[in-house]
C-alpha cells in the first residue's frame, strides 16, 4: 500500500524547462529598467498597477515577556505576474507579515494595524466571515512542510476537492474533475490513483506539488509561498520552483515568496525585500538588491552565501545573532552586527533609526543605511570578496 | 484491511483461551471444594459428598475436566445428579451450585443490563465529553476553560461511589428529582428501559465526562496547533469545520486510546453503580457469587466479561484504522 510509486520518477524530468529563462519571460518581467527609472516615487519598484498592497504594516501580540512587535511599518506591493522575495533570517517577520495577509493571526491576541490591500479591498479589520471568502480563494498559501502541512488523515484528492467545494458551489464529481486536472498541471503522474491516496503515500516532492495544487485550485490571484522548498531535498526544490515559475505564468498571479536562500530568491523573484528585526531595510528589483545592495545586511546575506569558486574559503556569517523583538537595540537594528557602523559620523547608527530611503537619491530602490558611500563601499570592498 | 481484522481476531481468540484456562485453575486453587460446597454443611454424608463429586466428574483428571468445560461450552452437556439427568444447552457453563440454574440463563438475563449501563455512559463521554473538551481547547485560557478544568479536578478528587451513593440518597430518594434505578428490558418497554437506567447514566457519565473532556481538551489543544490546521483554515473553512472536521479527527487518536482502556474499567466500576442503583447486573451477580463461593457462576461471569473487554478492544482496534489510515500498515 506505501511502497512509493514508480511514476515518481518523472519528478525529474517535469518542469525542467524553467532551467534557463525563456526568452519570452524576459519580456514578461515588466517595463525595462529604463521605464523603471521614469516612474520613480511608486511604490512598487515595477512601476505596475499592484495587485498587493501593504502599507505600515504593523503586527504586535503579546507574550509572557511583554509585547511583541513582529513587524514594524512594512510597506510593498506585488502586480499580477511578478514575484517578490521576502528575504530575512528566522524571527524577522517575513512569515508573520504574509499570514496577516491571509488573517491568520488569532484575532484575540493579534494586534494589526496599516493597510492590506487585495485588488483595492482593505483585508485589515475584515471580519471573520468575510475574510473566510478571500482565504483560499483570491489568495493561497503554499506552506514549507508539506509533511505536516497536509492533513495527515484524509486522502489528497479529498484534500483538494474540499479546498475548491468551500469557494465553489458544485457537485462532488465537477470538485473531483477539478482536483484531478490540478494533480496532472503540477506533474503529479497518475492522478487518478494519486487521488485515492494519503499524504505518506507521497514523496516529498509529490506532496509539496500536491500541496500546490491545493493552493491554486481556485485560480488565486495571489499566491503566498512560505519557504515553499525548505523542506525538501536540493534536486526536488529546483523542480518545485520551476513549477511555480511555469505555474505563474499560466495563471498571472502574484506571487509574494518567503525565503531565506538567496539562490531561490535569484531564481524566482522580480522584486525582493530584505527584512531584519521586523523592518523593511532594503527594498527594489532582483536585479538591483542583488547586483547593486546598499545595505550590509544584504551584503552579509550575500557573503554568506557558498559559492563553488570560492570552495575552500570559509563561509562569511554574519557575526552575532538576531536581536529579540522584546528589546531592539537603540538606533539602526543592525547596528550591533554591523562591520561599517563607525564609518558613520557621531553616534548615529546607535541613536538614531535609518529612513528607508532612495539609494541614489531617488527611484525604487531603497534601504535603511546611514552610511553615505554605499555604493563605493560596495563595489570597493565587498563586490571582490563575493567573487 | 482484512489481514488487520485477521490478526486482531486472532489475537483476540486467544485472550479468552487464555482467560478460560486461568479462571479454570481458579476451580482448583479456590480454598473451597465444591462438592462440600455443594452437600452443605448440614446432613451431608460421605456417601451423599462422593456422589456429588463423581456427577460432577471431579474426580477425574483435572485435564479431562478442563477438557469436558470447553466442549461443553461449544457442545453442551448432560450432568447426572441422583439418577436425574439435567440438560445443560450450548454454551454450557455448568450450574450454579446454590440456585441449580444453568449458568449461562442467568448470564443472559444479567448481560443486557451491564451492557445498557456501559453503552449509554460510553454515548455519553464520548458525545458531551468530547464536545466540553473541544470547546475548551478552543477557549483556551478563557474563564469557561478555567472553571471546566478546576471542576474536572474537583469531582476526579471525590471517590465515585460517594457521588453515586450521594446522588441515589438525596436526588432519588429524599428529593425524588431524579427516577430510582430500575431495569427493564428495552425490548419489553423502551420507555421504562430508558426511565429506570437515566439516573446512573448520568451518574457515571458526567462523573467521568470530566475526565474525557479533561482528555479531548488535552489532545485538541495538540492538534489545534497542527500546520494542517493552519492549512485548513487558509483554506477558507469555517471555524465550524476546522474544528469538528479537520481538529477533531486527530484529537479523537488519543481518546479513543482511552477509551479502550476505561471500557475495561467502567465494566468492573459498574458493580457500583449497579450495587447504589439496585441493577440486576453481572456486577451484582459476581458479588453474590463471591458471597457464596458460587464457582460456576464466578467463572462464568469472569469469562462472559473477558470476552466483552476483548470485543471492545477489537472494536476501538477498528476504529483506530478507520480514523488514522497509517495503523493499517503496521
Amino acid at each position: 500500500m506505501s511502497t512509493p510509486a514508480p511514476e515518481d520518477r518523472k519528478d525529474t524530468m517535469v518542469g525542467t524547462a524553467a532551467g534557463e529563462p525563456a526568452p519570452d519571460a524576459a519580456a514578461k518581467r515588466g517595463p525595462s529598467i529604463a521605464t523603471r527609472e521614469k516612474r520613480q516615487g511608486t511604490l512598487n519598484p515595477s512601476g505596475e498597477t499592484p495587485y498587493l498592497v501593504v502599507e505600515d504594516l504593523t503586527v504586535k501580540f503579546p507574550t509572557a515577556d511583554g509585547v511583541v512587535s513582529a513587524v514594524n511599518g512594512l510597506s510593498y506591493s506585488v502586480p499580477l505576474g511578478r514575484t517578490l522575495a521576502i528575504v530575512g533570517e528566522s524571527g524577522s517577520g517575513k512569515s508573520v507579515s504574509s499570514m496577516a495577509v491571509m488573517g491568520l493571526h488569532d484575532r484575540k491576541r493579534t494586534k494589526i494595524t496599516g493597510s492590506i490591500r487585495l485588488g483595492g479591498d482593505e483585508i485589515v479589520g475584515l471580519p471573520e466571515n468575510e475574510l473566510m471568502k478571500v482565504r483560499g480563494d483570491a489568495v493561497a498559501m503554499v506552506f514549507q512542510d508539506p509533511q505536516s502541512s497536509l492533513h495527515p488523515l484524509y486522502t489528497v484528492g479529498n484534500q483538494i476537492t474540499e479546498a475548491y467545494r468551500v469557494h465553489h458551489k458544485v457537485s462532488k464529481d465537477v470538485a473531483k474533475k477539478r482536483a484531478l486536472e490540478m494533480l496532472d498541471l503540477v506533474g503529479i503522474p497518475n492522478p487518478i490513483r494519486r487521488f485515492k491516496q494519503y499524504p505518506h503515500e507521497f514523496s516529498g516532492g509529490m506532496r509539496q506539488r500536491a500541496m500546490i495544487a491545493m493552493g491554486l485550485v481556485n485560480d488565486p490571484k495571489l499566491v503566498i509561498a512560505d519557504e515553499p522548498t525548505t523542506a525538501l531535498d536540493v534536486t526536488v526544490q529546483a523542480q518545485i520552483l520551476d513549477l511555480l515559475n511555469n505555474l505563474q505564468k499560466e495563471f498571472g498571479s502574484a506571487i509574494v515568496l518567503i525565503t531565506h536562500d538567496l539562490g531561490v530568491v535569484a531564481e524566482m523573484a522580480d522584486d525582493v525585500l530584505v527584512m531584519y528585526a521586523g523592518r523593511c531595510v532594503e527594498y527594489g528589483t532582483a536585479e538591483d538588491v542583488l547586483a547593486r545592495p546598499r545595505m550590509p545586511y544584504t551584503w552579509g546575506l550575500l557573503e554568506s552565501i557558498p559559492t563553488v569558486s570560492a570552495a575552500n574559503e570559509r563561509l562569511q556569517p554574519i557575526k552575532g545573532l538576531p536581536p529579540s523583538l522584546l528589546s531592539l537595540p537603540s538606533g539602526c537594528s543592525f547596528n550591533p552586527r554591523c562591520p561599517y557602523k563607525e564609518r558613520v559620523k557621531g553616534e548615529r547608527c546607535t541613536t538614531e533609526l535609518p529612513e528607508l530611503l532612495p539609494v541614489d537619491g531617488a527611484g525604487a530602490h531603497t534601504s535603511r543605511c546611514h552610511l553615505h558611500d554605499k555604493a563605493s563601499i560596495y563595489e570597493a570592498e565587498v563586490a571582490p570578496r563575493l567573487g | 484491511m482484512l489481514y488487520f481484522v485477521a490478526r486482531r481476531l486472532v489475537s483476540a481468540l486467544s485472550v479468552v483461551l487464555v482467560t478460560l484456562i486461568a479462571t479454570f485453575a481458579l476451580f482448583f486453587v479456590a480454598p473451597t471444594d465444591p462438592a462440600a460446597a455443594i452437600c452443605g454443611e448440614r446432613n451431608c454424608t460421605m456417601e451423599r459428598y462422593n456422589e456429588i463429586k463423581a456427577n460432577l466428574h471431579l474426580d477425574r483428571p483435572k485435564v479431562q475436566q478442563f477438557a469436558e468445560y470447553t466442549a461443553g461450552i461449544f457442545v453442551g452437556r448432560t450432568f447426572e445428579t441422583s439418577g436425574v439427568k439435567q440438560e445443560c444447552t450450548v454454551p454450557c457453563l455448568g450450574f450454579s451450585f446454590k440456585s441449580d440454574r444453568p449458568v449461562t440463563e442467568m448470564l443472559k438475563t444479567r448481560l443486557p443490563v451491564t451492557v445498557s449501563l456501559v453503552a449509554g455512559y460510553a454515548v455519553l463521554v464520548l458525545t458531551i465529553g468530547v464536545f466540553v473538551g473541544s470547546m475548551a481547547a478552543k477557549r483556551r485560557g478563557t474563564l469557561g476553560d478555567r472553571a471546566l478544568m478546576s471542576s474536572t479536578l474537583i469531582m476526579s478528587s471525590v471517590p465515585y461511589y460517594i457521588v453515586a451513593l450521594m446522588i441515589s440518597l438525596y436526588l432519588t430518594i429524599l428529593y425524588p428529582i431524579l427516577p430510582r434505578g430500575s431495569y427493564t428490558p428495552i425490548s419489553e418497554n423502551p420507555g421504562k428501559w430508558f426511565a429506570g437506567l437515566i439516573t446512573p447514566w448520568l451518574v457515571i457519565g458526567i462523573y467521568n465526562c470530566t475526565q474525557y473532556a479533561r482528555y479531548s481538551r488535552g489532545s485538541m489543544v495538540e492538534t489545534l496547533s497542527e500546520d494542517y490546521i493552519r492549512t485548513a483554515r487558509a483554506k477558507g473553512l469555517s471555524d465550524r469545520s476546522v474544528t469538528y472536521k479537520h481538529a477533531l479527527r486527530s484529537g479523537l487518536i488519543p481518546v479513543i486510546t482511552i477509551f479502550g482502556l476505561d471500557i475495561a474499567a467502567s465494566l468492573s466500576g459498574a458493580i457500583f453503580t449497579e450495587r447504589i442503583f439496585d441493577l440486576p447486573g453481572l456486577g451484582n451477580l459476581v458479588l453474590q457469587s463471591l458471597e457464596t463461593y458460587d464457582l460456576p457462576v464466578i467463572m462464568g461471569t469472569v469469562l462472559i466479561a473477558s470476552v466483552v473487554l476483548v470485543a471492545m478492544n477489537f472494536l476501538v482496534d477498528v476504529m483506530y484504522s478507520l480514523i488514522d489510515p497509517r495503523v493499517r500498515l503496521s
